[in-house]
């Protein structure tokens, strides 16, 4: 049965319209449901992970207009008439992976991969903001992701690389 | 898990304040939810009704009146962080902003939510306390400037009334030969002792006229020094130097320091020491 069959009959709904992955959404929402678990449970797409649930970890990260939040303490009806994004839109639509994909590859950015969409979000964010960051400044912009595998330095790597691929690809 | 509840979704203030008139306690204003969202979710707080106040026009800019600086209550951190009126007149203000939390908080928590939560590890009141800020505080048929100082009165607790809503943050902006900073100590994104110094001396440089103090996270909320900044101003720049160790102690002591799994109240008041001189020596350089 799914959720919208077991809401109660006097619960308030929000119709919502939004692009997702740059597809269009028109669904409604209660006003408590949170993100997270819209476009998991309801859409399907389960790359953002529920880890900390406080906006600490960062597992949960989701572009909307292109910035990131936290999708677990973000309330679904916020996101009318924005675009979101998840990792399962970054690739083209021919399949082609994004630089930053392709340099977590390449660099070995991750171990378990739990954090990893989360992580390739937020560095898309900082990229598209700052295209040459600085390592001190990546690493202000992604304090507030967390993984528990790598201890970082092959995160790093994969972003720094990532952007000089991005730059290159530009000029 | 989030419980069920309604949502307003008013366009005015009028209509915010008089909403919470009608609901009371059974009501909230929600704004970037960074703080009450995760209250919620906990169920350490519950609500039957949130009023999403994100769609009132005209309170997310920053602008420049005379010399004052007024902050619409929805500006969210990330919003401060780049505000050019800022970095041209308050840089302390921005570094704090840019220190808050996270990228994703500061991306849609506002300055006002964080102001009106008076969670006791944020880090803005005690600067905007140091900065002689101004809250203003509206309802239906009424408008009224609460200083800073006496806007923080505990642990999540300010002085707003049910029906009032805080609607902007107005700082001067600092005079000539003048100088401030905000220091913070915590364990991650959780400041566990904030510190902020202002500092005003003559023309020469040598003696200092004014002096603001003012202390947070350490206690239940943020508190300024009157006693520590007497030992500060008033006299040359080298007394108030040589009396930073015993101003810091007694900053130390009125910040009602907790002790918690982030130190002893012993360390955080000497941290609260330490934070100062640094402020201070950060705050004259400015000057």
């Amino acid at each position: 049965m799914s959720k919208a069959m077991l809401r109660r009959a006097d619960a308030q709904t929000i119709p919502i319209s939004f692009t997702l992955n740059g597809r269009l959404q028109e669904i409604a929402v209660e006003p408590h449901e949170l993100l997270l678990d819209v476009v998991r449970e309801r859409l399907g797409m389960t790359g953002a992970k529920r880890s900390c649930d406080v906006q600490v970890c960062g597992a949960c990260t989701l572009l909307v207009d292109g910035r990131p939040v936290s999708a677990c303490t973000t309330l679904a009806f916020e996101v009318r008439d924005r675009s979101v994004m998840t990792i399962e839109g970054l690739a083209d639509d021919n399949g082609k992976l994004h630089p930053l994909q392709e340099a977590f590859i390449a660099h070995g950015g991750f171990q378990c991969g739990f954090c990893t969409p989360g992580m390739i979000l937020a560095a898309k964010a900082l990229l598209d903001e700052n295209p040459s960051p600085t390592e001190d400044e990546l690493k202000h912009f992604m304090h507030g992701n967390i993984c528990r595998c790598t201890g970082y330095k092959k995160i790093i790597e994969s972003i720094m690389a990532a952007a000089k691929l991005m730059r290159e690809s530009r000029a | 898990m989030l419980r069920r509840f309604r949502l307003e979704e008013p366009e005015s203030v009028k209509e915010v304040s008089e909403l919470l008139g009608r609901f009371g306690e059974a009501a909230r204003v929600y704004a970037g939810g960074t703080e009450l969202l995760l209250a919620m979710k906990e169920g350490l707080v519950q609500y039957e009704r949130l009023i999403n106040v994100k769609n009132i026009k005209g309170l997310n800019e920053v602008t420049l009146d005379k010399d004052t600086i007024r902050i619409g209550a929805l500006c969210t951190h990330h919003q401060l962080e780049n505000a050019p009126l800022l970095h041209q007149n308050l840089a302390a203000l921005v570094k704090l902003e840019q220190n808050v939390a996270n990228v994703r908080v500061r991306q849609v928590g506002t300055f006002g939510g964080n102001i009106c939560f008076a969670e006791p590890h944020a880090d803005p009141g005690t600067l905007l306390m140091a900065l002689g800020a101004q809250m203003i505080a509206e309802r239906s048929t009424s408008k009224r400037e609460i200083p800073a100082v006496d806007f923080f009165v505990d642990a999540y607790e300010t002085c707003l009334e049910a029906d009032e809503v805080l609607t902007e943050i107005r700082v001067p902006v600092p005079a000539d030969k003048s100088g401030v900073a905000y220091l913070k100590f915590g364990y991650l994104e959780r400041p566990s002792v904030g510190v902020a110094v202002a500092l005003r001396v003559d023309a020469g440089g040598k003696s200092i006229q004014d002096a603001t103090i003012a202390v947070g996270c350490a206690g239940p909320a943020p508190k300024r020094v009157p006693e520590a900044e007497a030992l500060l101003k008033g006299g040359s720049v080298d007394e108030a130097k040589a009396n930073l160790s015993k101003a810091g102690e007694i900053a130390g002591g009125a910040s009602q320091a907790i002790s918690d799994l982030h130190g002893s109240q012993e360390y955080k008041e000497h941290i609260v020491g330490v934070l100062l001189k640094r402020a201070f020596g950060s705050a004259l350089s400015q000057c």
